[in-house]
């Protein structure tokens, strides 16, 4: 059902570097505002997502219901922009879903050794992504990882919330990293 | 006839490829983002050449390790592999080289082809937006990681009415080896 989608490549390194650079860039600007960096990151992924699974379903049937919707994002919306597909849904039945990727590509992609700027977007982290606590000397090189690759996770939240909100489910999504490069993003719904 | 694999082909046929669609549509936010935090278009341009630039000082690490290129004995020649090998290799378009000046330091990489305008159309209200301005910054990144200073600049834009993307490259210095 992607047949209507031009057969147009490009390497993927450019996609990857444009990311990073992208985090980078706001990193750089946000001195003053740190805690917009995030939220602008995140609403160029909503845009992208939007505009991204609107070419995706241009010969498909409409959805029944929002697990369908869910279902799709987590196959063929995941494998064309992740090239792969989630490895693990779950629900509690009640609007909250966790798709959880064990090798989410654009994290093994990334390098986590990125300076990370002080003042910048770190402190960002708590409107989209969540940083688990370290509870050891070894867990503060694991969080230290987490918080790089975190930074990184803005733009693929908004990418599926946008993808999401699109198809008629509005909600809300982050994600959280264990451990690298596995990452689970929450979408909870809202009614 | 079979088509001839050129160089540039075999490069771009070794690399992981993606949807260009998704990096299209991701660039095109970027800029919109760009456009509404900044409110001027002079500071977006730099900023895309900016980005450009921290890009292009990674992208030659991948170029060098894959496009099995020897090196360049001088600046047309990096001239014409930038513009057959680097565009093919990331882009998947090629350009031709141009206008050279007396002297062969100053050339024009002609594209008529560009993955980063696909569905874009500017609006009345960005006259002066160098919309692919990231590729300046990007070939300058580059060539800064190869020991040559250079000034690249866009021409032409065919977002802005013309028949081609023409990118001026200008070398102003070529830095002894042990340059970082």
């Amino acid at each position: 059902h992607f047949t209507t989608m031009p057969a147009r490549e490009i390497a993927e390194s450019c996609l990857d570097l444009l990311n990073m650079e992208l985090v980078a860039c706001y990193a750089r600007q946000q001195h003053e505002k740190a805690d917009q960096a995030g939220r602008r990151i995140e609403a160029i992924g909503y845009q992208v997502g939007q505009q991204l699974v609107e070419r995706f379903t241009k010969e498909r049937p409409r959805f029944g219901d929002h697990l369908e919707v869910i279902k799709f994002i987590c196959k063929d919306f995941w494998a064309e922009v992740f090239k792969k597909q989630v490895d693990n849904l779950k629900t509690n039945h009640r609007g909250v879903f966790v798709l959880q990727d064990n090798r989410f590509r654009w994290l093994t992609r990334i390098s986590v050794d990125l300076p990370v700027e002080k003042g910048g977007i770190t402190t960002a982290l708590t409107s989209a992504p969540t940083t688990p606590k370290p509870d050891s000397a070894n867990g503060q090189l694991a969080s230290k990882a987490a918080a790089a690759s975190n930074q990184h996770l803005f733009l693929p939240c908004g990418l599926i919330r946008g993808a999401l909100t699109n198809l008629g489910v509005t909600c809300i999504v982050t994600a959280e990293v264990s451990a690298l490069p596995s990452c689970s993003f929450t979408v909870r719904i809202k009614q | 006839m079979p088509p001839v694999l050129r160089p540039g082909d075999a490069a771009f046929a070794n690399v992981e490829k993606v949807n260009a669609e998704l990096f299209t549509l991701t660039y095109g936010a970027i800029v919109r983002q760009l456009l509404t935090d900044f409110e001027d278009v002079e500071e977006v341009n730099k900023q895309l050449d900016t980005m450009g630039y921290n890009i292009g000082i990674r992208l030659i690490d991948e170029f060098l390790a894959k496009a099995n290129t020897p090196k360049c004995v001088d600046f047309k020649e990096t001239a014409e592999v930038i513009a057959k090998l680097g565009f093919k290799m990331f882009l998947g378009v090629s350009a031709t080289v141009a206008g050279w000046n007396a002297e062969g330091t100053e050339c024009s990489l002609v594209l008529d082809d560009n993955p980063l305008v696909d569905f874009v159309e500017l609006p009345e209200t960005c006259q002066g937006l160098s919309y692919c301005n990231i590729l300046c910054g990007v070939i300058r990144g580059a060539l800064e990681m190869v020991a040559m200073r250079t000034e690249v600049k866009f021409v032409r834009d065919m977002l802005r009415g013309d028949e081609a993307y023409e990118i001026r490259l200008k070398l102003l210095e070529q830095v002894p080896e042990e340059y970082p």
